[in-house]
């Protein structure tokens, strides 16, 4: 496949590369996501000091072939109360948007479907396709904690969804380009050096997105049974958990590619670097999931709009004086500043905002 | 005093004590294949009877606050004593509380060590005679016998990170 004479911003016009594209990006978000289970199970059992399943094959690597076997074998029902058609799609609906992320996720250099000049403008755009399927499963169960649980999830989304595209901003100005081969080329220094802070709020705005630990509350399992999963059974409820772990791995990704500079690194194969440097986001996650209660509703939106949007946006600003007036400054001069940027922005901020302010009595 | 309390601290603490455990020996035993050693002088769930030391006094049955143990004895007036001819235990309402142990003046009556006694049926917890009897399947345990407590293997516990596997019994 010669993928430098593809043109940039174009999948190479070869119904070959289009089509090897898509069967390599399915294959392989399916394989992280059986590794990214294993993974979650067991080091999030060691972390609670148990052991985690280990009985499934050789250290139980064969768990998550277990369960989707016992999962797709399961009867599917759709209850009576349902919108039929709208329950069966939504699962595919949240599916598709998590394959659509990783088309445009250099796994190599120039190993991409397409490398679009808009590139994260495309992923901030599609990421959020996801909650139509998620809303559409709350409505169509005809069950009102599903509906509740989609509910919660839309407004989550469209909250994060504005500190996650401002700390994006950041990257991009220091960038100065919207292609993600452009991003990657530029980070010499991963970005997560210069943007620590931007990197913290994309984590923590991701992390809600993909209703992941310690935001998880559009499936609570004590307030909404399973949230918009509750109706699901079969196929269909592994298709949702497929797309629960799918995203977690594709915003890892995009993590990877933004700030900790993608497929670079030295002396391992590039394709080794990019699942690797994932693994270790989808690590972090693992690790907060594993320590951090989860928050009310009420706190969720209170982080995303006193905490993360103030920050983003002095982050914003502070991102482009630096690139306006110091536009040949040392690297490790801005590393230093930005530092020191991200340490007194959360002190001061965390003492403006409490969690545990702000219950509402009803 | 300046404190860090409120700003994010509580945090990076949780995190440290998740990693740390990462790297710990998991506090569990997988028990079918691993066993701890119970305490040795534990009041495990089977009763030890000995027909020798046995008067048929019948003591451990007065004792038995459930009522489980049934002791029925015939004269024996060739050796001027009593044969006991039927020893009978209800397992099932025992409550281990070891009051029959502790009332026997013979030392005839043990708690057993074991602990795996389950059974299928309700029938099965019933033991009869010789069914009680001491064997090397069913261990007496050093419970109120303290000298029997030494020759046991001493307690396990999950701190000492367990890690080998034991046959089964």
């Amino acid at each position: 496949m010669p993928a430098a004479a593809v043109a940039a911003d174009w999948p190479g016009g070869y119904w070959w590369h289009w089509l090897f594209y898509s069967v390599a990006i399915i294959g392989f978000l399916l394989t992280m996501v059986m590794g990214a289970i294993y993974l979650e199970r067991r080091g999030m059992g060691r972390m609670q000091s148990r052991l985690g399943p280990n009985r499934t094959g050789p250290f139980g690597l064969l768990q998550p072939v277990a369960d989707a076997v016992k999962v797709l074998l399961k009867e599917n029902i759709v209850p009576t109360a349902a919108d039929k058609i709208v329950h069966f799609v939504a699962p595919i609906v949240a599916f598709a948007p998590v394959l659509m992320i990783l088309a445009v996720l250099p796994i190599m250099n120039g190993a991409v479907l397409a490398d679009l000049n808009i590139g994260i403008l495309y992923i901030v755009a599609v990421s959020s396709i996801g909650t139509v399927g998620v809303f559409m499963a709350g409505w169509g169960s005809g069950n009102k904690y599903s509906l509740l649980g989609a509910m919660r999830n839309v407004a989550a989304v469209v909250s994060y969804e504005i500190p996650m595209v401002l700390a994006i901003v950041g990257v991009v100005l220091f960038a100065g380009s919207l292609t993600i081969s452009d991003i990657i080329a530029k980070q010499d220094i991963p970005f997560i050096l210069m943007q620590p802070l931007g990197f913290l709020l994309f984590f923590a705005a991701a992390c809600a997105e993909i209703n992941r630990s310690p935001f998880d509350l559009f499936e609570a399992d004590q307030e909404l049974v399973a949230g918009y999963m509750t109706e699901y059974s079969g196929m269909k409820f592994a298709m949702f958990y497929l797309v629960e772990y799918a995203e977690a791995i594709a915003m890892s990704a995009v993590i990877t590619t933004i700030f900790l500079s993608g497929w670079r690194g030295p002396w391992l194969p590039p394709w080794l670097w990019f699942i690797l440097k994932t693994f270790a986001v989808f690590f972090l996650m693992i690790w907060t999931r594993t320590t951090l209660p989860r928050v009310r509703i009420d706190q969720l939106m209170a982080f995303a709009w006193k905490f993360l949007f103030p920050l983003a946006i002095i982050n914003l600003f502070v991102t482009a004086i630096q690139v306006l007036a110091w536009p040949d400054a040392l690297p490790w001069f801005l590393i230093f500043i930005n530092f020191a940027v991200m340490g007194v922005l959360v002190l001061i901020w965390s003492k403006f905002f409490r969690l545990g302010w702000g219950r509402v009595q009803v | 005093m300046f404190k860090f309390e409120r700003f994010g601290l509580g945090i990076f603490k949780g995190m440290t004590v998740t990693i740390r455990h990462l790297f710990r020996h998991p506090t569990v035993s997988q028990y079918p294949e691993q066993r701890l050693n119970i305490s040795r002088r534990t009041r495990g769930n089977e009763l030890i009877w000995s027909r020798e030391r046995c008067t048929g006094c019948a003591t451990c049955a007065k004792a038995c606050p459930q009522g489980a143990i049934e002791i029925v004895t015939a004269a024996n007036t060739a050796e001027n004593k009593y044969n006991v001819t039927k020893y009978r235990v209800d397992t099932g309402y025992c409550i281990q509380c070891g009051l029959c142990v502790e009332a026997c003046p013979y030392d005839a009556l043990f708690m057993g060590f074991s602990f795996e006694r389950a059974k299928y049926r309700r029938a099965d917890l019933v033991q009869e005679d010789d069914a009680l009897a001491e064997s090397p399947e069913r261990p007496a345990s050093g419970y109120f016998h303290p000298d029997i407590a030494a020759k046991l293997p001493e307690q396990t516990l999950l701190v000492d990170k367990i890690t080998e596997k034991r046959k089964k019994q």
